[in-house]
């Protein structure tokens, strides 16, 4: 699955900042991680922590007033921020697609399904108008919509929530990505619904051995999805492992904090342990570990010093000196 | 105070009209809530679970009479809401409260803590403005807030705290029951847990009813004494949390459990996912409801709407398979 010298995607020290009024936010603030071939990498946190903007670095949309500010991006071994804006634009769409929890953030209203992803089709791959729309409701198909070639004639907004999910995915992998980056993908769709995206998901996944960076909250799609997970907090990655061991041996207090506050069925009804506190102001750079305000094993150098990210057993990486493993 | 069950809801309707203005098409009868019954014991936690657009919000407001129901009944402490005078009505509303699911929209932007929570005793004259400070300062103790924030605005807190506001406000004139529409989906899942179990505390505190409202079906199994699982407008199953939890005896809720992901990789079931989407509430399918999207469906499913029968111990399902033994 990964191939650590090979890897598809590999972030290094990434650092995206954004100048405001109200003072310097460092939303992204030395992110390093890779995402292997084929392989289905889960970025979790909660708000603000990061994971959409290090995403949006990745393919290079930052909004104003986000800079990037330090770090290596390299796609396939190329480095992405080295490449001028035309470059970057062939990159986008062709090698890297992205899909967002709200469907019309990619789709147009006034264009037909099938125009859209018939018009990625034209501008990726080339050949005819004719054949452009075929390759459109084949997509279509693929995506398992019903009756495609009348859906490829109609509107987003004729769509249901779910339908315009799929179009939203058919016209993402249409260029035949390496990378599919997909962020908060079912969070807006009800549970049957989400249930279907990510099963269609996993399967087209798998049939393409495509890579996917999923961006979620919730760690039950990552627990359905991912074969990887890096786990973010106040623009760090603070745990990395396969998805198993975060499951079953969470190290980091932050990461078992978030595991034990979800209801389980072995324990409903009962009181769920919760971290005390809120999420840290970004715009204050405090030293030591920014969680260690509300970190129960929190001992005094934790407040001093930043723990650095590192590999604690194999594949398992730990931003926490303070755990025993 | 009488005994009995302290909400008794009989055949509760409400139907909408769309449409049928100025180019607007023809009208259209949507029925967001079409005939359920069902009661909730004092002190109990009854749970309403559904997915979007299936009623369950319509029926808490329906419960407290915010809206008007256009047939059918509802007891509260033993009186008929709809036979209550204006101004019986308006003394009874004290003992029932909501809790939104949106604390940044529930809360006047421009009123301070302390008037928000304090508006309450000032409408229903409970205390003058002194006894009113100390009661405010007592209830934000109460939901774990220093007693500071009352001199804030709602706009200077995090979401967690904005809805401990909602709560000490529900809580301010000493209700009985508490409706809590969606009380935890706008926030991290971090906050949800502090405020989940501050819920359940207060319930123990001051004995309270609750009807939990939510989408989320882990969140209601871990609230609620007993279930009831909602689809377009009818309640399907209803029964204690074990029961629904480990045999559902209806269709839905077996597709809502094995459809609702879990955060552990062990827990991966076989999925039964459902067919197609909701169907529109302005085209309700014939005989069962879930019949187009039922794994099980058979012919007598097509053309006979199934009512809820006792299949065990205060467990009740609507469904032909049911019948069978």
């Amino acid at each position: 699955m990964t191939k650590p010298h090979n890897p598809l995607l590999s972030v290094e020290d990434l650092r995206t900042h954004f100048v405001t009024r109200a003072g310097l936010v460092r939303a992204v603030d030395g992110v390093t991680f890779t995402v292997g071939r084929g392989e289905v990498l889960g970025l979790v946190g909660e708000s603000g922590c990061g994971k959409s903007v290090t995403s949006l670095s990745i393919i290079r949309l930052v909004p104003a007033p986000g800079v990037i500010v330090g770090g290596r991006i390299r796609l396939d071994g190329e480095d992405l921020l080295a490449k001028d804006a035309e470059a970057m634009r062939e990159v986008r769409g062709a090698r890297i697609a992205m899909i967002f929890q709200e469907p019309m953030t990619s789709l147009n209203p006034v264009f037909t399904i099938g125009d859209q992803i018939a018009a990625a089709v034209l501008a990726h791959a080339g050949g005819t108008r004719r054949e452009a729309w075929t390759r459109a409701v084949e997509m279509l198909e693929r995506v398992q919509m019903p009756s495609p070639r009348e859906r490829a004639r109609e509107y987003p907004h004729q769509l249901s929530g779910g339908l315009r999910q799929r179009a939203m995915i058919a016209l993402a992998l249409a260029p035949g990505p390496q990378l599919l980056i997909a962020d908060e993908p079912t969070t807006a769709l009800d549970v049957t619904i989400q249930a279907q995206i990510l099963e269609l998901l996993r399967r087209l996944q798998a049939e393409r051995g495509m890579a996917v960076l999923l961006i979620t909250h919730d760690l039950g799609v990552v627990a359905e999805l991912c074969h990887r997970v890096a786990i973010i907090y106040a623009g760090r990655i603070v745990e990395m492992a396969p998805v198993d061991t975060i499951f079953r041996e969470p190290l980091h207090p932050y990461t078992l904090g978030l595991l034990r506050c979800l209801p389980h069925p072995s324990r409903f009804g009962q009181p769920l342990s919760s971290i005390e506190g809120a999420p840290p102001d970004l715009r204050v750079t405090g030293r030591g570990c920014s969680f260690a305000p509300r970190c129960p094993s929190a001992i005094a150098s934790c407040r001093v010093d930043e723990p650095a990210l590192v590999e604690r057993k194999p594949g398992h990486l730990v931003a926490c000196p303070v755990v025993p493993v | 105070m009488t005994a009995g069950p302290l909400v008794d809801v009989r055949g509760l309707e409400k139907r909408f009209t769309v449409g049928g203005a100025w180019l607007r098409g023809r009208q259209r009868v949507v029925r967001a809530v079409d005939g359920i019954s069902f009661m909730i014991e004092r002190g109990e936690v009854l749970g309403l679970v559904g997915e979007s657009g299936c009623g369950k919000s319509t029926t808490g407001r329906l419960i407290l009479r915010l809206i008007e129901p256009s047939a059918g009944s509802v007891h509260f402490e033993g009186h008929d809401l709809m036979a209550l005078s204006a101004s019986r009505l308006w003394a009874t509303r004290q003992r029932m409260q909501i809790v939104f699911q949106d604390p940044f929209a529930s809360l006047n932007p421009r009123m301070r803590v302390g008037q928000i929570i304090g508006e309450p005793l000032a409408i229903y004259a409970r205390a003058d403005a002194a006894e009113r400070r100390r009661q405010v300062s007592e209830l934000l103790d109460v939901v774990g807030l220093a007693a500071t924030v009352a001199e804030r605005y709602p706009h200077e807190l995090s979401g967690g705290q904005r809805q401990r506001i909602g709560i000490a406000a529900a809580l301010a004139l000493r209700p009985s029951l508490i409706v809590a529409d969606e009380p935890v989906s706008a926030l991290d899942v971090s906050v949800q847990a502090q405020v989940l179990n501050l819920l359940m505390d207060l319930r123990a505190r001051f004995g309270l009813t609750y009807l939990f409202i939510s989408h989320d079906l882990h969140v209601v199994l871990h609230m609620s004494d007993r279930v009831a699982v909602m689809y377009l407008g009818e309640i399907v199953e209803i029964g204690p949390r074990a029961a629904l939890h480990e045999q559902p005896r209806h269709p839905y809720t077996q597709v809502l459990l094995s459809a609702a992901p879990v955060a552990d990789p062990t827990l991966r079931r076989q999925r039964i996912v459902p067919r197609g989407e909701v169907a529109s509430p302005l085209a309700v399918p014939s005989g069962c409801r879930f019949h187009p999207r039922c794994p099980f469906a058979f012919e007598r499913c097509r053309v006979e709407r199934p009512t809820l029968r006792t299949i065990g111990a205060r467990h009740e399902a609507a469904c032909h398979l049911n019948d069978a033994g």
